[in-house]
């Protein structure tokens, strides 16, 4: 049979072969259990004991909890700060690492170590670092320099900014090294002719570097746009799972987590995971629209 | 071989196969969440038990405390898992609810004997004349005190607070603060997240005079002036009298390890983890009075059988679980885990009773309450939200106290509708 298919013909069957494992495998781990989860998610189910359908029960109870209304401000509290600030920070610290030559590897290295450390390990030392005296780091500085103390993650007001900290620290090393290869893919020739008709630092930057950053840009928006949509481990660390003070660290994932094997509604939690998806999936959307802009 | 050779191994060999047949042991299966000295204790007596009944081979798994009830609720519907399981004595109702248990045989495990035998809040796993299940040893809260500690604050050392209104002005004598104010010793250890929550519902609350729940368990009844009282005594040590703080230290434990904290209202389950700790000069004491009044909460950890034991497994699993509660396993639990004998003669026997360490544990266990949890996970935060909303946001505490009830009567009715 295969003799009487043409080159181009077994080439594919060829490829489709070597797909089908992967695909198979994919379609298994990642494909099944999402679409189980939408099943749940119109499902009352505590685990033990049969599942009752319940229609979308769940979702018209997501609408009026007034615990996922809060969770979904913390968390777009973390995706706008998270992306803003640590976007922000790693363009400054890419377009001066980029002219710096001395010790230029050392730096990048550096930067990048906190991205290549545990979250939990990290969420354990800036957990100390908080600390009111007489372990604290920041209050035993705060002290010295005459200010009072500060609560940090005892207080709702703080400590949703004190989380993010170490987060956006930690992701700025991946940001930072993917924005020095965006802005060494720039050809030194476009800087040279600006510079010849005369524009100045700032011309260059509006005018040429950034808009041939774009690209770089949008993928680090949505790279890190799902990253601080998701955040979890950081705040599971440094408020002993809780999300407290009263919840004012609490983001959905950790909600979610909390919903399905804390209280064991597993149909709710799905729920949840469902509104997460949706979610991601804009933002995703969104991208490749902008991508496709250009 | 000749034919006849042949015939005579065949013969032998099918009566061996017989024989070995007739001699079958029965495997039942034991699953508990992993503790090292809860699974050392548990092999030694599987080791024993096997000795004493040659036809049973037990299985032993653990499972780690984060899937543990995971793991049981999936294997178990599936015909899976074990025959005999570990749960939380909180956990009954819902693992009722599921089918997961099915009752004790009366023949290994009569009501009467065990009402006489055992501590009464074991009775709790009664339900519609039936037991259950049954624990090998129950925990309860004492006070703990550092004894350097006190020497320095000019107290006397072998003289712990008896009363709460000893405890708080010990309290005060030990809290330090530097300079500017800032606490360097805290005079109590508070944590909400540790046991806390449980002196505040089962003691606090009754000994200034109220209720936490109905008999019955299905309503929320702190939501009094005495339940105001009893919070508000709580919250002031921390906001008014200021001989504590919330999240010193990370945690209530790490202070009191730390020598950072003289006081401290935890549970038996954590004399294994001071006594690591070098240098720390502790003693225990029963829980302080007020007006007389004398209560502790105690918790227990049960084992149960699963409907998945039937016929010689069911025998088998019953007669290992009688095993894992008679007294002499009650003893070698005391000794390798540090949980208290469940049942009564052995717990008041005069070694344990007047123990240094564990005597005011057991003291305590005759007045001690074990809280019937719906969700024990939600009633706790609920507790922890209801002392954060008063200590952070001054939120008045009869304010708070009334939404935490509203809450957790919520719960309760959505448990029991």
């Amino acid at each position: 049979m295969l003799d009487r298919l043409s080159l181009g013909a077994r080439r594919t069957l060829c490829a489709w072969t070597f797909l089908a494992v992967p695909l198979l495998f994919y379609v298994g781990i990642r494909f099944y259990p999402a679409a189980d989860a939408l099943l749940m998610s119109l499902t009352d189910w505590n685990i033990v004991g049969p599942r009752r359908f319940v229609g979308l029960a769940n979702y018209r109870r997501l609408l009026v909890d007034p615990g996922f209304w809060l969770v979904m401000g913390n968390t777009f509290q973390y995706l706008v700060l998270g992306v803003t600030v640590s976007l922000g920070l790693a363009f400054l610290v890419a377009y001066h690492l980029d002219r710096v030559r001395l010790g230029h590897g050392l730096l990048r290295a550096l930067y990048f170590v906190p991205h290549v450390t545990t979250a939990v390990a990290m969420a354990w030392v800036w957990r100390w670092l908080y600390q009111p005296l007489p372990v604290g780091l920041f209050n035993d500085v705060l002290v010295r320099l005459g200010l009072g103390q500060q609560p940090f993650l005892r207080s709702t007001e703080q400590a949703l900014y004190a989380v993010l900290v170490p987060a956006i620290w930690a992701g700025l090393g991946f940001q930072v090294v993917v924005f020095l290869a965006g802005l060494q893919a720039i050809p030194r020739d476009y800087y040279e002719a600006a510079e010849i008709d005369g524009a100045g630092g700032w011309r260059l930057l509006s005018h040429i570097t950034l808009p041939l950053l774009r690209p770089t840009i949008v993928f680090l928006v949505v790279v890190s746009s799902i990253a601080f949509l998701r955040i979890f481990d950081y705040v599971y660390g440094m408020t002993s799972g809780q999300g407290g003070p009263l919840d004012s660290t609490k983001p959905l994932v950790l909600k979610i987590y909390e919903t399905a094997f804390g209280h064991f509604q597993m149909g709710y939690g799905a729920a949840q995971t469902v509104v997460l998806f949706v979610i991601l999936l804009a933002i995703s959307l969104l991208q490749l629209r902008l991508l496709r802009a250009e | 071989m000749g034919t006849v050779t042949r015939w005579v191994a065949a013969v032998g060999l099918t009566l061996a196969i017989a024989g070995s047949a007739g001699a079958q042991t029965v495997e039942i299966e034991y699953w508990q969440y992993t503790f090292a000295q809860r699974v050392q204790a548990i092999e030694e007596l599987i080791k024993r038990f096997e000795a004493a009944n040659p036809g049973i081979k037990v299985k032993h798994t653990h499972v780690p405390y984060d899937d543990f009830r995971l793991k049981i609720a999936a294997a178990i519907p599936a015909g899976q898992g074990p025959d005999v399981v570990q749960l939380f004595y909180g956990w009954l109702h819902d693992y009722l609810r599921a089918k997961l248990l099915q009752p004790l045989p009366a023949e290994l495990f009569d009501p009467a004997e065990i009402e006489r035998e055992f501590f009464p809040l074991v009775q709790q796993m009664k339900v519609d004349g039936r037991y259950y299940a049954l624990p090998t040893a129950v925990r309860s809260l004492a006070l703990f005190w550092n004894r350097k500690l006190f020497a320095e604050a000019g107290l006397d050392p072998a003289k712990p607070p008896q009363t709460l209104d000893e405890l708080l002005d010990a309290a005060r004598k030990l809290t330090k603060r530097d300079a500017a104010g800032n606490l360097l010793q805290a005079g109590i250890a508070l944590d909400m997240g540790l046991q806390d929550h449980h002196w505040l519902r089962e003691v606090l609350i009754r000994q200034l005079g109220g209720q936490p729940y109905s008999p019955d368990g299905r309503a929320v009844a702190y939501n009094t002036p005495a339940g105001h009282r009893a919070v508000a005594w709580y919250t002031d040590l921390a906001t008014r009298h200021k001989v504590g703080q919330f999240g010193f230290l990370t945690d209530g434990v790490t202070q009191f390890r730390s020598g950072r904290a003289g006081l401290m209202i935890d549970g038996s389950f954590r004399l294994a983890a001071f006594d690591a700790q070098a240098g720390l000069d502790y003693a225990v004491a029963e829980l302080p009075t007020h007006e007389g009044r004398r209560s502790n909460f105690a918790s227990y950890w049960v084992n149960g059988i699963t409907p998945k034991a039937t016929g010689p497994k069911r025998e088998a699993a019953a007669r290992f679980l009688r095993f894992i509660t008679t007294p002499a396993a009650m003893e070698l639990w005391l000794e390798k885990v540090g949980e208290l004998p469940a049942r009564r003669a052995v717990a008041e026997r005069d070694a344990v009773r007047n123990h240094p360490k564990y005597g005011a544990f057991i003291r305590g266990l005759a007045y001690a309450h074990a809280t019937f949890f719906v969700n024990e996970t939600a009633q706790r935060k609920l507790f922890i939200d209801m002392v954060d909303r008063i200590v952070l946001k001054n939120q008045p505490v009869a304010e708070s106290v009334a939404q935490a009830a509203g809450e957790e009567q919520r719960l309760l009715d959505g448990f029991f509708k």
